[in-house]
This record gives structure tokens, sequence and C-alpha cells, in this order.
């Protein structure tokens, strides 16, 4: 007898074959050109648009929205790339309603924004789908740069150092390039190998090598990397994963969100992912949504998503909890993991005072034989003679860290959110810091 | 609900919107539908000479520009009079007249430019029991080059002429239908009114080109690789089309003579609107090409209710706003008003500081929060604010009260003045 939901256990295989592939089609279909049309009507072209402001890569937004309404998304794609060369990727990651959505006019007109999200895909869409690469390299500069870290933040950053002539070496420890892109964003919203296609796109430019399998610390040393390039630049992202502090912690059914975010993305084959019949993640952020999203869609019967503080202090945007709701999952609040029991949790109900949580007398148990932790990612294996600050690379605002010829940015480096956009934006602009140092 | 009855020179249609002639009343099918729809009355497709129907083209016959969304906001066309036989057309005019009697059935017609043409085709309309006549002068395409058309509606003497002609040989009213494409619409009125027209009726269609193939390099509507211009119409000629009408209502020469205004009526409002100016009914063409006919309930239950808000007849509002349509020179140039931008309703998008700080003024202020405000001390009022801004009402214009201070010219506001007393005038006539 095959596998259901009320299957007891961590077993594969819940679901249908053909429920696969539905639950982790594109969650958000591409607009098609008559939609795009519609949609790039609503735009006002505003002054000084708020929408341009709120973006962290300042993209022009009413310009590159009047493009596609002129008929014109290859001129789009490429006001947007000037900005953001992960541009298709952050139209498909970022969380808009927070963003230039959220400071779109005709949000407080009508609250429906303009889609500048999927008007931005349908952009870059039409200019990918064809391997057009809008830029082109500069005169070779005979500098070298490495990045170490293939993820957004460095990916980034190579391209603007490529564009400029200088001849980049990227370094990354897992077999594949992309970081979080690759790694860690929930399968529905980068279908079609999306992340390696665009990885691809990206290194036309052409004057970037990539190294994968190449970890710092293990199999490079900063000091090597110092010596035999011009500069370098760190966008290691966090490697470490928060501990839940509760007994039981140990136990074999408790995973690391990320990393069973992370084999989802690498498996073709959904139906052979073994999944609990009654999961529980325990967090707050975008990391716990996807796990909880992509284990119901796996066909567990049960997912919970356990958060010890306010609905409002959850970093996963109202959309993303939305989604996670409208998917099937149960968000409970203000409730912290006492300990972890066999195939249960116990939780303590919450309070929150101004000098911070407290866990009240007040038990409940779940019911679960999958543990998720997704109570945030750390930095682990930072190069020595680094300064840190808030547990991050110090780094001032064009990417320095506080060692000469060092830069970084990204999730590891302090300030900004640990987004795909801000990413970009830092990797964008200590290229731009660099390529000034390197040829001052 | 208001009585919306039309008597238009002797002609009674349940209500004051008409179809104009055009492809919508070509046959007994449209023209059957529109009245099971609803519509008032017809103008009948143009009929020509008896003998051989013309030819039309079998590529493309409309051009269009759009607005947002793709909304129609202008059509072009290159189509000619009816392609259909004559005696089809008669025969069908009439088996459609005697089943819906309360409806106004207008011919429409186009012959050669001279009295024995014209006499022929009356007498063969006679029999239909029709109730009147339009004299196509107007459209600017195709039978213009043939001589008719606008070929006659721009020379006066001819519309003069062809006139008299048909109030010799018909007892049938009959109205002039006007070309915009002169250079003032007042001597062809009054050549009609001249000639014994009972009426005159325009706008019809603007010579136009509506775009061009960036592939081909050929106008558009293309046939075969070339284009040739169209009549324009649809909203976008409205504005065209009221001044015209508003022309003919307020000249001593024409004021009086009846007008059906044509030209971009849409909705209620746009028909209301021309009535106003002086239309004793209006036709429609493009907003039934572009909606089907049931729109004109809409214009009933609109006009209806608007006409009941204001306890006022139909009657009552033919002409109403005439009276204030005056020239430049008698606007009074002691009216101050300022934009006030209401900041509950502001969007802050910014639109009417880039007008204004680009192209106009510089009379908004933008502060770091994105508030916009009206300088008082620079705004001249010129009302573009209003017109970029996409929150309807939000931007206002208040008038400033006679005595109050005008911050831009430092002046008070006085009592009424216009330029034909104003010290710069050279020309100006000194107040005693």
């Amino acid at each position: 007898m095959s596998n259901s939901p009320l299957t007891p256990g961590i077993v594969a295989a819940r679901l249908p074959a053909a429920a696969y592939q539905s639950n982790f089609a594109d969650h958000e279909p591409a607009l098609d050109r008559h939609e795009a049309r519609v949609a790039a009507d609503r735009c006002y072209f505003c002054h000084d648009a708020p929408c341009m402001t709120a973006c962290p890569t300042s993209i022009d937004v009413p310009l590159f929205i009047r493009q596609i309404a002129t008929g014109t998304p290859e001129a789009a794609a490429k006001t947007i790339f000037d900005q953001n060369i992960l541009g298709g990727m952050c139209a498909r990651v970022c969380p808009t309603e927070q963003l230039c959505e959220e400071a779109c006019v005709r949000e407080a007109a009508e609250g429906k924004p303009v889609e500048i999200g999927r008007l931005q895909r349908f952009a870059t869409d039409t200019v990918m789908v064809k391997g057009v690469h809008p830029f082109k390299r500069a005169k070779p500069t005979g500098k070298s740069v490495a990045v170490v870290g293939a993820g957004p933040a460095g990916l980034a950053c190579a391209h603007r150092l490529a564009m400029k002539g200088h001849d980049v070496v990227v370094y990354d420890a897992r077999p594949k390039a992309g970081g979080l892109n690759e790694y860690g964003i929930a399968s529905y919203k980068s279908t079609n190998d999306f992340a390696a296609r665009e990885v691809e796109w990206l290194l036309k430019i052409g004057g970037i090598r990539i190294e994968t399998g190449k970890a710092l610390g293990r199999d490079l040393a900063l000091a090597d990397l110092q010596k035999s390039h011009d500069a370098v630049f760190l966008g290691i992202g966090l490697g470490g994963v928060n501990a839940l502090r509760a007994p039981g912690e140990d136990m074999k059914n408790v995973r690391n969100a990320v990393d069973f975010i992370s084999e989802l993305r690498q498996t073709s084959d959904k139906s052979t992912l073994p999944i609990g019949r009654d999961v529980v993640v325990i967090g707050g952020g975008m990391t716990a949504v996807d796990a909880a999203v992509q284990s119901k869609l796996l066909g567990a019967e049960n997912v919970t998503i356990v958060y010890r503080r306010g609905q409002e202090k959850m970093s996963a945007s109202g959309y993303e909890q939305d989604h996670a709701a409208q998917a099937g999952v149960r968000i409970i609040i203000h409730a912290a993991p006492v300990a972890v029991q066999d195939g249960a949790v116990e939780f303590a109900y919450t309070e929150e005072w101004p000098k911070g949580l407290t866990v009240t007398s007040q038990t409940f148990t779940l019911k679960a034989d999958q543990v998720f932790k997704a109570i945030g990612q750390t930095l682990s294996g930072a190069p020595e003679g680094l300064k840190l600050e808030g547990g991050k690379i110090a780094v001032d605002g064009h990417g320095r860290s506080s060692v000469p010829g060092i830069w970084a940015g990204g999730d590891c480096a302090s300030g900004g959110d640990d987004l795909t956009v801000t990413a970009v934006k830092e990797g964008r602009d200590a290229a731009e810091d660099i390529h000034a140092s390197l040829m001052a | 609900m208001a009585d919306l009855t039309s008597n238009f020179i002797g002609i009674k249609s349940p209500n004051p919107f008409w179809l104009a002639s055009a492809p919508p009343t070509d046959k007994k099918y449209n023209v059957e539908r529109a009245f099971e729809a609803g519509w008032g009355g017809v103008v009948w497709k143009t009929l020509g000479a008896e003998g051989p129907p013309i030819v039309n083209v079998s590529g493309p016959r409309y051009g269009a520009i759009w607005g947002a969304d793709r909304r129609l906001l202008g059509l072009n066309n290159i189509e000619l009079i009816t392609d259909r036989p004559l005696e089809v057309n008669l025969q069908e005019i009439k088996e459609v007249k005697r089943k819906w009697k309360d409806r106004a059935m207008i011919i429409s017609l186009m012959v050669p430019c001279d009295e024995d043409s014209w006499k022929a085709i009356l007498k063969q309309i006679e029999d239909t029991e029709a109730d009147g006549v339009e004299l196509n002068f107007g459209c600017p395409h195709g039978m213009a080059e043939r001589g008719m058309g606008s070929a006659v509606g721009q020379v006066p003497e001819y519309i003069e002429m062809v006139t008299r002609w048909v109030k010799q040989y018909s007892r049938m009213p009959c109205i002039v239908k006007l070309t915009p494409n002169v250079t003032s619409i007042l001597p062809p009125a009054m050549a009609a009114k001249r000639g014994g027209a009972d009426a005159v009726s325009l706008i019809n269609t603007i010579k136009s080109i509506t775009n061009v193939d960036l592939d081909a390099f050929s106008p558009f509507p293309m046939i075969d690789g070339k284009g040739s211009h169209g009549g324009y119409c649809g909203p976008a000629v409205k504005p065209i089309a009221l001044n015209m009408v508003a022309e003919i209502a307020r000249h001593e020469e024409t004021r009086g003579l009846p007008i059906s205004g044509i030209g971009g009526v849409t909705t209620w409002h746009d028909a209301a609107e021309f009535l106003a100016l002086g239309a004793g009914n209006v036709q429609v063409c493009s907003a039934a090409m572009t909606y089907g006919f049931k729109i004109v309930q809409e214009m009933i239950s609109g006009l209806s209710q608007y006409l009941d808000e204001k306890e006022m007849a139909l009657s009552d509002l033919i002409g109403r706003a005439v009276p204030n349509f005056v020239e430049w020179q008698h606007l009074n140039l002691n009216y101050v008003t300022k934009a006030v931008i209401n900041q509950d309703d502001c969007i802050k998008c910014g639109r009417c500081y880039a007008a204004c700080e680009d192209t106009s003024h510089q009379a908004i202020a933008m502060s770091e929060d994105r508030t916009f405000t009206v300088k008082d001390d620079e705004c001249v009022a010129c009302n573009l604010c209003v017109n970029v801004c996409p929150v309807d009402n939000c931007i206002t214009m208040q008038t400033l009260p006679k005595g109050a201070l005008d911050e831009r010219t430092g002046r008070k506001v006085g009592n009424y003045a216009n330029w034909t007393t104003h010290p710069n005038n050279p020309g100006a006539v000194a107040a005693e």
C-alpha cells in the first residue's frame, strides 16, 4: 500500500506523482505580453519615484515600466540590469510588498500597487530567454580580484569588476555557484533551474572564472588570496545555524531548515524526499516559511510554525505569512521550545516585556515526527584578523573591511537587511570602490 | 425619470440619441438591433446615385489610437459610402421604418454635384417614408477626390446651391452635414442656412493619419504597403466638435439654426455637453463601434438622472451654456484662483511637481517627506497640476474673493474687467 499524508513517520512519496509537479511549479507565473502591457499602464511615472527610493539597488522603476508599456522590454531589462545584474532573481524573491510595491503611490491610492516585481520579471526574462547579455567588458586592466563566495553579493561584485576590465576569480565552497539563489530559496520561486541559468548568463560578460569546491579556511587561505590578487571581496554568507538550546535538539529527527531547503532544491524528483506526517518548524523568518510550506507541498499532514515572539516581529513578510496560511500551515506565536521529545515537541508560552522575553509556566505539546530549526544563521569561518561587528564582518559604507585590500558584502557583512537585493547592492558598490582604489 | 422625447426639426424620436450615418447603419440587420437596444433614431449610411455601387477596400478600413489599457481614444476610417445596391437599401429602409414607426429614420445622401443627380435621388427615396434627409458634405476621404463629400462642404457656394435643390425637389426636412476640414465652420453653416437647410449636423470626420507602420514605412490603415488619409473620430475629436457646434450656436447669423451634434459622444455626459452648447440632439458612431449598441442604455439613464437632479426638461438643457461661450477678450482678467492640494487625498506621486517645476511656473514645493504644496506667490492658476493629477479632485482651484490679496501680483482682487479696457491693450476703450 502506497504512502499518504497520514502515513506515520518520515517517509517519501506521500502524494501521487502528478501532485509534486503542480505543487512545485512556478508559484507566481510570468506575465504574458498583454498582461504586462496592462500592468505597465497602471504606473503613474512618479517624480523622484518612491519605488526607486525603496529599492536597495535603486532600479529606475518608472523608466523600465514605461519602456515595457512602449513595447521595448529589452530596454527595460537594460535599465534594471544597469543597477542590479541579478534583477531576474530579485524579481522572483524580493519581498516587494515591503520594498518597491509598499512605496508605490497606488498602494496608497487604492491598496493595489503596480506589480513591479512581476513586471521586472517580464522584462528580465525577455532578454535572458534570448540569451542576450547587454553588457561589454572594458579593456583589460591587468588587475586581478578574488571573490570568495558565488552568492548574490559575490556574483554582483564579480560582474561589475569584470565589466570594468578586471580579471575575477570567484571561489565557492559548494559544488555549484549561486549561493542562496541556488541552495536557499524555495523551489517554487526559482523553477526550471533558474539560478544556474542566471549564473551562466551573468558569466557571458567574460573575464570571470569560477572555482567551486574551494572553501575559505579549508582549501584557501586569505593571506594567499591577498598575495595572488590585487584585491579580495568576501561574500561568504552565513554558514552557521543558531541552536535551539533545548534538550533533545540533537535527536535525529531534528534538522536545520536551510539544509532541508537546500536538499529540496537539489532534488529533481521531489517524490523521493522523505517528510514527516507532523512537522514542526521553529522560527519566524523566510526560512521558516519556505521550510514549512514545502513540507506541506511534500505531503505532510500537519505543519506548524512556532515563533517565540509576536506576529509583528516575524521577519517573514505579511505576504509570506499569508502564503504559508494558504498552503495550510498553522502559525503559533509567543511560544518557545522547552524540550524535543520522541515524536513531539514541548513548548512554553512566552511573554514579551520591555526588557525582553520571559517563558511562562504554561506549556503545550505538539506532535512532531520531524522538527526543523529556522531560528537564524550566523557567520562561521570568518578569517582571523578581520574586525567583527554584531557577529558580522565590519565594513564601512563602501564595503571596506578593517583590513586594507579586503572588502566584504552580503549577509556576512555588517549593515543592511539579509536580502538578495541588499547583497547585490553591496557587491556592486564594493566593486565600484575596488575599481576606484585599483585604478587610483 | 425625465422625459427624453425629442423633437428635432419636427422629427420625433423617443430620445435624442441617434446613430450617425456610418457602418453601423448600413443595413436593416444592424439598424433593427440598434432600435431593439433603444436608439432613438438612425441616419442610414450614405446612399449614392443609382448604378453600379462604389467599391470599398478589402484591407484594413480602420486605424486607431489608444490610451491606457488599450482604451480606444480615436478611430480613423477609409470606408466609403454604402457599397450595396441602391434598391436594396431603399427596400430595407422602408421595411424598417414601417416596423419602427416611433424611431427617427434619416437618409444620408451623396451624389455628384449637379441638379439632375440630386433631383433623381430625391425622387427615388420619396417612397421610403423616411423622416428626413442628411446631405453628406463631410466625408474627407475617397469620395472627396471624386468631387463629393467634403469637396462640396469646403465650398460654401456649393453647399448653398445643393441645399436649395434639395429643398426645391423634396418636402422632407433637410439636414446639412458639415465637414470640420475647413478654416472656419461658420461660412459653411451660413451657406446651409441661406440654402434653406432645416438644420446642420456636425462634425463629420477629420482628415488624419493615425500612425505609421515603422517596418513597412507606410501610413495606417495600410493597404498593400500604401496608406491614404482617413476620417478621424471618437473621443479624441470631441473638443473640436464642441467648439464648432458652439460657434454656430452663438453666432448672430446662424443662431437658432438647429444643430445635430456629432463628434466623440461616448457617454450621457458627452451628450449633455453637446446639448448644453446648442445641439438639439446628438449622433453617435465610434462609441457604438467600440462597445456595441447597448451603450445607449447608459446614455438614456444618465441623461435622465441628470435632468431629474437639475429639475430640468430636455429643452431647458439645449443651448443653456451658449451665452457663457464668449471670446477671450471678454474674460474677466480680475478673476484670480489658486491651486490647492488636498493633503488627505494626495498619494505623493509628484506629477504635479514635475509638471509645474519642469514646464510651468515653479509654483509647487516638494518637501523631504514628499509633501507637495502650492506657492501662492508663484501660482498663475494654469490648472496643469489639476490636469496631470491622477486623483480626481485632489487638486482644486480656489477662487480668491473680491478684495483678497493675490500674493503673486501683490494686488487685491478687483471688479470684473476685461482686455477691451485693459491699460496694456493699445486698442483699449478708455473706461469713462
